[in-house]
Order: C-alpha cells, then structure tokens, then sequence
C-alpha cells in the first residue's frame, strides 16, 4: 500500500494530454480544468507535441493503429513529471491510454506493431510500466480529496442538485482498470462515486441517478443521429424525473452529445428537457469562487449562466 | 423482444389461397392456413473463420450462448431486432442467408461495451459486431456504413495531421454522405452559442479550421501509419478471399482504401 499523503504529494505536478476535443468542441473542459488546477495549486506539465489517442474511430479501422497512437503519447508522457504519472480528463483519452498499458503489459502481438511502427516513426518504443494514467476524478479526489474541498469550498453548492454522468468509457471494460473494484476507497465500475464523492464534499446534492454509466450513442452521434438522441433523451428525462437541476460530466463526448442532442430532441422529437449541462471542473470552479467565464461556462452549448446568477453562485 | 412475444413463423412463410381445391376439399381462404416448408441448405461453413480473422471477431468462438450481451445492449432497448447473440449464433452456424436479413442493422453497435463486461467468456461480442460490419462491407453485401465513413475520415485526419479537427470531421462527413451543411438542430445550436460568445473564441476556431491543428514532427509517424493501414488491409482482404463465399460479388468491390498522406 501506498502512503497516501506521499501519493498526493506526488500527483501535485502531473503531466497534462487534454486530448484533440478539448482542444476544439470541449475547451470548457480545459479551461476550467487549467483554471481549478491554479486555483488548487497543482501542477499541470503538458505533454510535448502530442497526438491523438484513437478516440473511438480508428479502433473500427484496426485496433493496433489506436494502440500505437496511445503508445506514442504515453511515450511523449515519459520523463515530463519525476512521477511519470499522466492525467487525461477526457474519457475517451483515459480510456485509450489504459487500454494500450493493458494490451502492451498481455499482448506480444500489440508490442510486436507498436515497436515496429514506432521504429519506423523513429522514436524509442513505449513499454508497459513506464507511465501511470489517472483520470481528472482520480487527480482532485487524490491530491486535494474530499476534506481539503470541504475546506476549500464551504459548502458552496449547497441546494444544488445534480446527476452524476460518468459514461462507458471511464468504467468499462473492467480488465482494462486493474485499480477499480478494490474494495473502500477504490473507484466502482457498476456504480461509480468519484464524482458524487466530490460534488457531495463541494455541498451540491447529488440525486438517485440510475444512468450513471448508461451510453450517450457519441460513437454514431452523426452518423446515427436518431439512436443517439434517443439514447441522449434517457437519460436527460431521468436525471429531471430525479430531480436534477444538473447534468455533471466528465467526458467531452458525452457532454457535447448531451447537449447537441438535448436541442435536436426538441426539434425532431418535440421532446424539451431543461436540465443544464456542465463539467464536474465547471462546478468544483464555481465551488472554489472562480468565475464562470473563467471556467468556459459560456462556450457551453447549454445555456446555464442565468441559472447559476440564480442559485447565486457567480 | 421475449420469444413469447416473437411470431415463429414470418408472415412471408404463411399463406392462404383464395381459390384452392385438394382432393375435392375446398380449402380456399382464411380458415386453411398454410406454412412454407423451409429447409436450410445454405451454410456458408467459412463465415465464423472469416469473421475471426478480422480485427475484434478473434474470440467468438468461445460464446456458448448465454444472451447476456442481448440482455445488456444499449442498442437492443431502442431496436429490438438489434440481437448480438443471435447473430453470433448465425455466424457460428454458417446460417449467411439468415444473417443477411439483419445486415442493415449490424453497423448501428455504439461500442459501449456493455456486452464486453457481462460476457461471461470473454467473446468481446462489441469486437464481433465490428468484425461482422466489416465482413459485411468487405463482402458486398451492404454499403459503406455512415459510421464507417465517419471512422475514415477521423483516420485519415490523423494520419495526416495527427490530431482531429472537430469542424472539420463534421464538415467532411456531412460532404461526403450527401447531407445538407447546415441541419436545423446545427443552425440551432450556432444560433445558442454565437450570441454569447466572444469574438476571440469565433476567430480561435476559425483559426483552428483553416490552419489544421497538427503534432509537430509527426510526418513520420503518419508514414508509418499510412504503410501499417495498408498492411492490415491487405492481411484482412487474404483472410476473406481464402474462404468461399457464394454472395461475393466482384463487380462491387469493397472501399476500404485509406486515401489521407498521399
């Protein structure tokens, strides 16, 4: 077991991958990501000349090809923190560099193509073990954890309630998160609670959400339209059946998905959902005092600034 | 869908005549129903090896049929004929003409990975219906798949530039599946947010569209890519001519080909 102060010593200065959508269509993530970082006092190094990890597309055209472009960026990861340690805040980023440790640490055959594309590319070969991806939740529950936000926060997001959303990518397929499911303390792939966990200890109230892990259909959300806002739809009408004033997010597919897809149930399906949709950094910023135009909050497609001047938290 | 609920016999395979004598009885009508008789004799025995031999499809050989990937599908709650074990039952079976009623539908797995974590034996039954998408197109049997083209086009943006371009991707692909630029819900949503914007943000993401965002010494890598994709492609075309396929049509060759870095 690892002495948990050190740990959070450690993991106070992380290498940094946002990743190709918070760079474009989730920079709110990014931003309020950056912003809670300065505000927490923790270091974030960004990966050098980064590139994309795969996302959900290019496994369909052969799934090696995502295992290399996770590779590389792990390998851009190696050396930029003393800890090797590498947080990405989008799932899909979370969820492609964990799938490539794992098939690099069990398959000879995902280390055979890496190492001979790598060659080829001319750079040294990513191995197993030579780096450690955590996710944005892993990161604040680590380093500042629920009593040091408790302090932080005084409560702020009291009367708030909230959905907790956490998608596919983040807990499934279990053998690729040999750290979750290990008892107290340890992250759940059937019912995670990074985030209510967090949230809870800013004050907000987190509802009965039954969808947590249900899937947002953002692989097809244009190519299957229709799937994709009917699945969006789900789960929006359950988090407002609950009670939920808010959506929290942790994936820009996810939170782009429910978005797009809350207008185009409206227009295609005359189907109207008021639930507000923000990142789980967007409301820890507003928790820490930071303000909304300082965490992105109006790039979001979802109109919730007038809401939050009502809640009285900007 | 329960098979309580299922008719066992398709309407196709039932009929009535409205003017038929046997035998002196005259059984014209609703009250004499008759049932096609069918018997199988079509068994493609090379699909399961086939479909093994394409990326995700390695493990259906272990499926033993237990329906907890039907049971867990997020596709299946909105499309009832959307039913992965069945289909793996067919492949396993050689039943292609069975297969092929549902060929449509195949591609429409949003890769949740749902079925992945209740499989019992570790089938990946999310890589099977990839497999079996794949399969299909290489096949002839269907069309390039929307989300194929999606899949393409992401690719190729990243074997060129090494990063994706969100605008981009999504101009690309309404351009090359023949839908209009501007989608009411798109309208819509450009409408929400272009009057709370900053100008700053509109000239960063104009920015971003013209002057692709791309990894810097990443012409290499992207090389290495393109010889790797082409590799594969080959590997997968052998494994799919060695088998026999009745349904194999040459005058409609599969698009497969990557055509980004060239």
């Amino acid at each position: 077991m690892v002495d948990v102060t050190e740990r959070a010593k450690q993991l106070r200065e992380v290498a940094y991958y946002p990743g190709c959508a918070l760079e474009g269509s989730g920079n709110g993530y990014d931003v309020s990501t950056r912003a809670i970082a300065h505000n927490l006092g923790l270091k974030l190094r960004d990966v050098k000349d980064w590139n994309c990890c795969g996302a959900m597309e290019v496994k369909n055209i052969d799934p090696k090809i995502q295992t290399y472009l996770s590779s590389r960026v792990l390998s851009q990861a190696v050396n930029a923190t003393r800890n090797n340690v590498v947080m990405a805040p989008c799932n899909g980023c979370y969820h492609n560099l964990k799938k490539a440790e794992y098939d690099l640490a069990h398959d000879q055959n995902s280390r055979d193509v890496v190492e001979k594309i790598s060659a080829k590319a001319g750079h040294k070969t990513y191995e197993a073990g030579q780096a450690e991806t955590i996710h944005a939740l892993d990161w604040i529950k680590e380093t500042i954890g629920e009593e040091g936000l408790r302090e932080r926060t005084k409560g702020k997001l009291a009367g708030l309630k909230i959905a907790n959303y956490y998608g596919c990518m983040y807990v499934r397929p279990r053998h690729i998160f040999p750290e979750k499911d290990q008892g107290p303390g340890s992250e759940s792939t059937s019912k995670p609670h990074f985030m209510d966990d967090l949230l809870a200890a800013a004050g907000a109230e987190n509802v009965e959400f039954p969808l947590k892990t249900a899937c947002c259909g953002g692989a097809h959300t244009l190519s299957d339209s229709d799937m994709s806002t009917k699945l969006v739809l789900n789960i929006l009408q359950a988090a407002e059946a609950n009670g939920a004033e808010v959506i929290a997010t942790e994936c820009p597919t996810c939170h782009s998905g429910l978005e797009m897809h809350q207008i185009r149930a409206e227009k295609r399906f005359g189907k109207k959902t008021n639930v507000r949709i923000l990142y789980f950094t967007q409301l820890l910023g507003l928790a820490l005092g930071i303000g909304p135009r300082k965490l992105g909050i109006h790039t979001n497609i979802s109109e919730s600034i007038p809401f939050l001047v009502e809640k009285g938290l900007t | 869908m329960p098979i309580h609920e299922k008719s066992l016999i398709r309407p196709e395979n039932i009929t009535t005549h409205d003017d038929l004598v046997i035998e002196g009885v005259d059984v014209s009508g609703h009250w004499s129903t008759f049932i096609e008789t069918r018997v199988i004799a079509d068994y493609n025995e090379a699909m399961e090896e086939e479909i093994a031999a394409l990326p995700g499809g390695e493990n259906i050989h272990r499926c033993w049929q237990c329906g907890s990937c039907t049971n867990s599908c997020t596709v299946h709650a909105i499309e009832p004929r959307f039913n992965p074990r069945y289909w793996i039952y067919l492949i396993r079976t050689g039943m292609e003409s069975e297969l092929l009623r549902d060929k449509d539908l195949i591609w429409q797995c949003v890769s949740c990975n749902k079925c992945t974590y209740a499989c019992p034996r570790d089938v990946v039954p999310e890589g099977v219906m990839k497999a079996t998408a794949h399969w299909l197109e290489m096949k002839g049997h269907v069309p390039e798949s929307p989300s194929m083209i999606f899949d393409k086009i992401f690719t190729e943006q990243i074997v060129e530039h090494g990063r994706i371009e969100d605008t981009k991707v999504l101009m690309q692909f309404l351009k090359r599946t023949n839908q209009p630029l501007m989608q009411d819900w798109l309208k819509q949503i450009v409408m929400n947010i272009a009057a709370r914007l900053p100008v700053k943000w509109g000239l960063k993401s104009a920015w971003s569209f013209v002057f692709h965002p791309r990894t810097r010494g990443w012409k290499k890598a992207g090389a290495a890519l393109q010889d790797y994709i082409i590799e594969v492609e080959q590997h997968h075309k052998a494994a799919l001519g060695a088998g026999t396929s009745n349904a194999a049509s040459n005058d409609n060759p599969p698009q497969r080909k990557l055509h980004a870095a060239e």
